[in-house]
């Protein structure tokens, strides 16, 4: 069943929809703040983003995920289909196996980023940041696939945190101690089909569970019966941001504008402006944007990714990046205090070469202190990889905590 | 009879506009207007009890900013307020709607179109591009590319610094987006018939062309590239009615020491050795000034109001041949109540904006198979608004004031002049298919005005009622408009300068040839320059 039907012309009487898991989130909703995310009430903070952070760094925090785009592909050719669409070789992407991946325009520009779920043999699930429709049935001329938006018709949970796999082992799936990470399994979930993907947006030891939206309540009620005694709590969008940043993860329209979206020439970024060389696989024949990037990476990139590490411990928001003389080479998209690696850090775009692991750089960081504003030239330094990567999170089995 | 410094002639937008710079210059400025009102097609009138009604034009967006600034004109009174969701209703019971909340909007393209929906930000994106192109030269003299001086070589260069740096794909996409139609645009982007018609009535508004006509797309352009507070595409209506707009500027106008008379129209542009002197209105009285700024369309200044001996036959000519053809009418209705559109249900938020009622591009391009028999469209594209529910000035509570465009209508008729039985005859059709949309409508109207070609030349003084003071193709475009070397304002004889619409950047209430021409006049006097430049970007 759909959480809401589409074909309603009186749809507009409900602006925000609530989401199927949407009884049990008010119930837990202690700020009583909602947001939104595209169709869906969103909560931004169920207790505040700190404790709600620390659910999923120290224990097990549950993000509504329903919201999310996601698309369905199959049929005889959805592999070479998404060959075509994906930077990466996508053939590597079993069944039962997901990937992270982009997807480019002709000029090498990244359209979106996202997960490619591989169901079963030859049926995908691609979820996105944006809607993604007109893009993939473009893209759709040639092949014998089947492209459509299945948004509602999926409910979805992540689970992360170190408790995670005890609880979820603990709510009886026989099995899921086996799940490495980016695997999925299907479950029984008193007679539905319960998916289990061992992916997430933290960083972290976690997991991603979709299900029919008719049992979505049940299966928020099940999780967090078997959690009460290994600390799960949900948490909010807000919360989300801060495990991605020191995940390292970058956000479609916060790190990166989607090409689609981007009117003005020269905002757009590659695959390779984003630090995700390894998505792009030059050994494919043909891919969209493998001309445009061939070039790119004969010539240089103008713009590259850098994750940084800032002195003292102001977040460097919406700072300019300088370099050792001063000069501008770039600006801050995301930035946080990370209470788990305990550094100041940001996520930057910045020119090339000023990239390079070790490299030295200044940020400055406005801050208000008692309503006064204060201005701080800041030295940071480029670090390679994620700034929190706990080892829990490869483990297979995966521990306790 | 007193000399004046310059004397504009009509008191529309662009000429309040254009006599308030030049006042703000220090120039005494004399403004006449052949009407007992100002406003031209900027005009609020009150013609039924406690009704206001916009006469002619009747929503805002294109409204250059930096004049709404330089003139101060919020405080002479003028307030613009963004309106809500706009609706397309087709014959089969259904519409479209557009609603003010983004998801909203998009869940109902999704009903009619999931690929539409997603396609929408690929046709916006495209759209705004072009947008962002041609609006930093809205406020711009466009140069002359046949002149060696350095400042037309350096805005050539300017245009063309500009072009490239739109990148590969958008440089390619201007040069089609200026020759295309609307329905070969749209045809790129979208495949639902309804959405599809309800995109394409920007591309005909005011055009005597076809949505199958090349040079549509740009139209549509020209509807887009406006804003209310910075959101690009946004409209909105001017509080107590795009009169209100006029009223504002010449309020500055008068505040700064300007002179407005109305009443009588100019009968003459007098002239003396190759260079004006003044204008000669109907009533007999006689105005002197060395510089006299028509904001008259092309036509109706050199083939009506100047001795042809003043003027080079080939001129003449070229304002004969310029395009200025009617396509539009209008109906202003006094509503005893609001209309029900039975596929609303209800639906309160859909009425706050544009409705139309089209089903495709084939039946819009029929509207316009229509006109070119010489006959109104039998089932006209209708642009029908509901200011009053926005705005608590233009009808007593309760009551609304209904503004229908209405296209296609033919300046004659089947080759013949219009009659008063035409009129009422083109008004009750358009009455009747509202009625067939909104059964009990007839029954609710107090009070109509109905315009056609005819009563828009006559009283606004639009050449052949064209709303755009000429029409907005590439031929009349840019250093082309109104033609070909006389596109800086200028007129042909010494101290004669155009600021109607004719010129660039073409019509719709924007200020914009009002005020280039005021910047070209004092450039020419060597007068401090009052008139702000350019753009700022959103």
């Amino acid at each position: 069943m759909k959480t809401f039907d589409i074909s309603d012309r009186d749809h507009y009487r409900t602006k925000v929809f609530p989401s199927p898991f949407h009884s049990r989130q008010a119930a837990l909703n202690e700020n009583k703040v909602w947001s939104r995310w595209y169709d869906y009430q969103s909560v931004p903070a169920y207790t505040c983003e700190t404790h709600d952070y620390f659910a999923g760094r120290n224990a097990c925090g549950v993000f509504d995920l329903t919201p999310m785009t996601k698309h369905r592909i199959g049929g005889p050719d959805a592999l070479p289909y998404l060959e075509r669409l994906m930077t990466r070789r996508m053939e590597k992407i079993r069944p039962g196996r997901v990937g992270y991946g982009v997807w480019c325009d002709d000029h090498g520009q990244v359209i979106d980023d996202g997960t490619v779920f591989h169901l079963r043999e030859g049926d995908y699930r691609l979820c996105s940041q944006e809607h993604q429709l007109d893009w993939l049935l473009m893209n759709a001329e040639g092949f014998d696939v089947e492209v459509f938006e299945e948004t509602h018709d999926v409910a979805a949970l992540a689970v992360q945190g170190p408790t995670s796999f005890a609880i979820l082992r603990d709510m009886g799936l026989p099995g899921i101690e086996k799940l490495t990470p980016f695997g999925l399994a299907h479950f029984d979930f008193e007679g539905t089909e319960l998916t289990i993907s061992r992916t997430g947006y933290t960083g972290d030891l976690g997991y991603e569970l979709w299900i029919d939206p008719d049992h979505a309540e049940r299966l928020w009620d099940r999780l967090f019966a078997a959690g009460e005694q290994r600390g799960i709590k949900p948490l909010g969008s807000k919360a989300l941001d801060m495990l991605r940043i020191e995940a390292g993860f970058i956000l479609a329209g916060v790190d990166f504008m989607p090409a689609m979206h981007t009117v003005r020439p020269g905002h757009t970024r590659s695959p390779f402006e984003l630090g995700l060389d390894w998505l792009v696989d030059f050994t494919k024949p043909l891919f969209n944007g493998r001309r445009a990037l061939l070039r790119e990476k004969a010539e240089g990139s103008r713009y590259a990714f850098a994750r940084l590490d800032i002195e003292d411990n102001k977040p460097a928001h919406n700072a300019y990046v300088f370099d050792k003389k001063g000069n501008t080479i770039g600006w801050v998209t995301s930035a946080m205090w990370s209470p788990s690696a305990k550094k100041n850090i940001a996520l930057a775009t910045v020119e090339t070469p000023h990239d390079q692991p070790g490299e030295d750089l200044q940020v400055e960081i406005y801050y208000q202190r008692e309503l006064q504003w204060n201005r701080k030239m800041a030295k940071a330094k480029v670090v390679e990889g994620p700034f929190w990567a706990p080892e829990r999170r490869r483990a297979t089995p995966p521990g306790e905590w | 009879m007193k000399k004046y410094d310059a004397i504009v002639i009509g008191a529309g937008h662009n000429g309040i506009a254009n006599a308030a710079f030049l006042q703000k210059a220090g120039l005494d400025v004399l403004l006449v207007e052949k009407n007992d009102w100002i406003g031209g097609a900027s005009v609020s009138r009150n013609l039924h009890e406690d009704w206001i009604y916009s006469n002619c034009s009747y929503v805002c967006s294109l409204l250059r900013p930096e004049v709404y600034r330089a003139l101060d004109l919020a405080k002479y009174g003028l307030q613009v307020v963004p309106y809500g969701g706009s609706v397309t209703f087709s014959s089969d019971g259904d519409y479209l709607g557009r609603y003010t909340d983004p998801d909203a909007s998009r869940r109902e393209y999704q009903r009619h179109s999931p690929r539409d929906a997603d396609a929408l930000h690929r046709y916006e994106r495209d759209v705004m591009r072009q947008c962002r192109f041609i609006r930093q030269f809205l406020l711009r003299t466009a140069p002359d590319p046949t002149s060696f001086k350095p400042r037309d070589l350096l805005e050539l260069l300017h245009i063309g610094r500009e072009l490239w740096a739109l990148g590969e794909d958008t440089i390619y996409d201007t040069m089609r987006f200026y020759t295309m139609s609307i329905a070969d645009y749209l045809d790129e982007y979208f495949e639902n018939p309804l959405i599809k018609a309800a995109k394409a009535g920007s591309g005909i508004i005011g055009s005597a062309m076809g949505v199958m006509s090349p040079g549509t797309a740009y139209v549509l352009l020209h509807h887009a590239m406006g804003d209310v507070d910075g959101t690009a595409g946004a409209w909105g209506f001017a509080r107590g009615g795009m009169g209100a707009i006029a009223k504002a500027m010449n309020a500055c106008f008068e505040d700064h020491g300007g002179t407005t008379i109305t009443g009588s129209g100019v009968e003459q542009i007098t002239t003396r050795g190759g260079r004006v002197t003044g204008v000669a209105l109907a009533n007999g009285d006689e105005y002197h000034a060395r510089t006299v700024v028509s904001n008259m369309t092309l036509p109706r200044t050199f083939l009506e109001c100047m001795d042809p001996n003043d003027l080079r036959p080939e001129f003449l000519d070229k304002c004969r041949n310029f395009k200025i053809r009617g396509s539009s009418g209008k109906l202003n209705i006094a509503l005893d109540g609001l209309p029900e559109f039975t596929a609303l249900r209800g639906n309160p938020e859909l009425i706050q904006a544009d409705m139309h009622l089209v089903d495709s591009i084939e039946k819009l391009e029929r509207a316009y198979d229509d006109w070119k028999d010489g006959r109104w469209s039998r089932e006209p594209y209708l642009d029908m608004l509901i200011p009053s529910l926005t705005d608590p000035t233009m009808a007593p509570p309760g009551k609304h004031f209904m503004s229908v465009f209405v296209q296609y209508v033919p300046p004659k008729i089947e080759g013949r002049d219009w009659t008063d039985a035409d009129r009422d005859a083109f008004g009750d059709n358009v009455l009747n298919r509202i009625e067939a949309y909104a059964p009990g409508f007839r029954d609710r109207v107090m009070h109509v005005e109905v315009r056609t070609p005819r009563e828009l030349e006559n009283e606004v003084g639009l050449t052949e009622g064209n709303i755009f003071q000429g029409e907005l193709t590439m031929d009349q475009l840019l250093f082309n408009r109104p033609i070909p070397g006389y596109a800086q304002y200028r007129g042909p004889v010494k101290g004669l300068y155009l600021c109607g619409s004719s010129n660039h950047p073409g019509g719709g209430v924007m200020a914009a040839p009002g005020a280039n021409a005021a910047r070209e006049i004092l450039r020419d006097l060597r007068r401090p320059n009052t008139v702000p430049e350019g753009w700022t970007d959103d």
